[in-house]
């Protein structure tokens, strides 16, 4: 291009300039935004979880010395979760439950996906006497209180107070759902969590 | 806004543009950036501005991101740099980027400073603007050096340790001084702790002066490559002297940018480590100093000038307080520069004398650097001395002196008629040089 051209600082050129002038900028501008995306992206993904913290995301209980009737608490992901071992008794008083007068008849189980908040879909393990619970109120978010508490023999949570039976399915109270079953899969003695 | 006439913005009546400015004048504002008269002449001298804003930038956004991952304190932040390279998603970018960013910004303010002393950059009546520039050279230097402290490794500690012993060298003050910059009788946690607090705070006193270095600009306008003023009678003198800052210069320091960055991209990607020091990969060992401490590359110059002064000063100074004052002094000079010039040309390009000196200024500044690097041990004392008094003497001496004596090339009477010289040759190919017939005899 003739220096002459842009004498007045305006940038006006030919007919054909601005056709390729127009080429230029899109072409520039797809470049740059290319660019931008590709410089953004680790400095949004650097808030995602860590190595370090995913490393952490899968822990393993041996729940050897958990006798019927006993109950343990272990932090997994920095929060409780519960594992208990059913007695006769438990299981013979859960099943009397119909499932449809539940407030929450969702298994609410990823072990089971889409089932019923059945005693079976509920509890783990070849003998189907363990349960495994997310320690964290669905309400907002304390930790209920164990060892057969509440109206339902099961958890209670002295926040709200909110009821669970011993299959952790909420009876009473405000929360809205059974108390969740975390990832888990049992081998042998040993329960792994995540 | 500024001295030189300037289109007046004028939003349409109507638009969301008049209503909000109307309000606040935010986009007359950004008009006037945008149409910012700049002289038609600037060559790649000058786009070291635009990459120190865009650097500044990025050392802020990627420093921002890594304070999310680092802990301070002495048991945890190395431990929390490595981990920041393992662990988190992107982290050995973030801070490679973050630590080949402080090297590549003062590569580009050293470049920007070197083209203010050539061009008179700092010469009435811009003396505010070199002076603020001066301040932000400052408190770079104060930043970047406790950045480096943070990752708590060997060089990092002895590192903080030898600067702020510095301050000991101070009569009567000195070793209180000391103590209270450590927060206590040692460096440890509390030094550690305040470092990492200064160093978050300061790039943001930097972005202040930043536009405070910008507004004074705008308000006096860019120098040139012919030292020649914008004519700025009216607006037509002002249109003929000069273009718009977007799209002409705006273009121009993008590309400049780009090929800056390719340079960036390259040590960042393929040689992270190549400007660091092994030894800061060992955690701090308050119980022994590695064998050859030397800072980063950028603060060498100076630190050459530091251990240059050996033996007493004047009877009174010792040599440690010496060597303090002579390194502040090296900075601190910098900023009486325009009283100390004494020419009354601007651009170095018509200086004939002058232009010699400053390449032995150049010269000396990279002789300081490599003795900085060097064991003091051997000839590096004495070059080391020898380039510290040339430094000084440039200033004080050559300075003030060459002005008085010097006897200046003709200048083009406007930057109109020195672009015009420089790019209409193809009009007339087979005349000579046809310059000399346009410029005004010197003063």
């Amino acid at each position: 291009m003739a220096h002459g051209d842009d004498k007045e600082g305006n940038g006006h050129g030919h007919v054909a300039d601005e056709d390729r002038r127009d080429i230029l900028f899109l072409a520039t501008g797809a470049t740059a935004a290319v660019g931008v995306a590709s410089a953004v992206w680790p400095l949004v993904d650097q808030m995602n979880a860590s190595a370090s913290v995913l490393a952490l995301s899968s822990i393993e209980v041996d729940v050897s010395a958990l006798e019927p009737g006993q109950e343990m608490k272990v932090s997994f992901l920095k929060a409780p979760v519960f594992i208990r071992r059913m007695t006769e008794e438990d299981i013979a008083e859960a099943q009397k439950e119909d499932i449809n007068s539940l407030p929450d008849p969702d298994a609410r189980n990823p072990n089971a996906p889409d089932a019923q908040a059945t005693v079976d879909a509920r509890l783990l393990g070849e003998n189907k006497d363990l349960i495994v619970l997310s320690g964290v109120c669905t309400h907002l978010g304390c930790v209920p209180l164990g060892d057969g508490a509440g109206d339902y023999h099961g958890w209670f949570c002295p926040c709200h107070g909110s009821h669970y039976d011993n299959l952790g399915r909420i009876r009473q109270g405000p929360a809205p759902e059974n108390l969740p079953i975390p990832v888990a899969s049992l081998n042998g003695d040993i329960l792994k969590l995540g | 806004m500024g001295t030189i006439p300037q289109e007046h913005y004028e939003p349409k009546e109507g638009t969301t543009s008049k209503w909000i400015n109307d309000r606040l004048p935010i986009m007359g504002m950004i008009d006037h950036l945008q149409k910012f008269p700049t002289p038609k002449n600037l060559n790649y001298a000058y786009v070291f501005g635009g990459i120190l804003v865009l650097f500044l930038v990025i050392q802020i956004v990627t420093g921002i991101t890594l304070a999310m991952h680092y802990q301070t304190g002495e048991a945890s932040a190395f431990n929390s740099v490595e981990h920041i390279m393992r662990d988190v998603n992107y982290g050995w970018l973030l801070r490679y980027a973050h630590a080949n960013g402080a090297s590549f910004f003062f590569i580009a303010v050293y470049a920007h400073i070197f083209r203010g002393l050539y061009y008179g950059s700092y010469k009435a009546p811009r003396e505010i603007l070199w002076i603020i520039g001066v301040l932000i050279f400052v408190v770079m230097m104060a930043t970047a050096f406790m950045g480096y402290v943070l990752p708590w490794g060997q060089m990092s500690f002895w590192g903080a340790k030898v600067i702020t012993s510095l301050f000991g060298a101070i009569p009567l003050v000195g070793e209180s001084l000391k103590e209270w910059l450590w927060g206590g009788p040692y460096v440890g946690d509390a030094t550690l702790n305040r470092m990492f607090s200064l160093h978050y705070l300061l790039p943001f006193v930097i972005a202040g002066l930043t536009v405070l270095h910008i507004w004074a600009l705008h308000h006096v306008g860019n120098t040139n490559p012919t030292g020649v003023e914008v004519r700025k009678e009216s607006l037509e003198t002002v249109k003929k002297d000069t273009v718009p800052f977007t799209p002409f210069y705006i273009t121009k320091d993008l590309f400049a940018i780009l090929v800056f960055l390719i340079a960036f991209a390259f040590f960042v990607y393929f040689a992270p480590n190549y400007l660091g020091h092994p030894d800061n990969y060992i955690e701090a060992n308050p119980l022994a100093t590695p064998a050859h401490i030397v800072p980063e590359w950028y603060f060498l110059p100076f630190y050459a000038i530091l251990r240059a002064i050996t033996f007493d000063f004047l009877w009174i100074i010792p040599a440690k307080l010496g060597g303090v004052l002579a390194m502040f002094g090296a900075i601190a000079v910098l900023a009486f520069i325009p009283w100390l010039d004494t020419s009354n040309v601007r651009s170095t390009t018509y200086r004939p004398i002058y232009r010699w000196w400053f390449l032995v200024l150049v010269i000396d500044f990279f002789v300081l650097m490599w003795a900085g690097g060097q064991p003091a041990e051997g000839i590096v004392p004495l070059v080391s001395l020898l380039a510290t008094i040339y430094w000084f003497a440039h200033f004080l001496i050559v300075l003030p002196v060459v002005g008085l004596i010097e006897k200046p090339l003709p200048r083009p009477e406007t930057i109109e008629q020195a672009f015009k010289d420089k790019h209409d040759h193809s009009d007339d190919a087979s005349s000579g040089p046809t310059a000399d017939a346009s410029v005004q005899p010197a003063e």
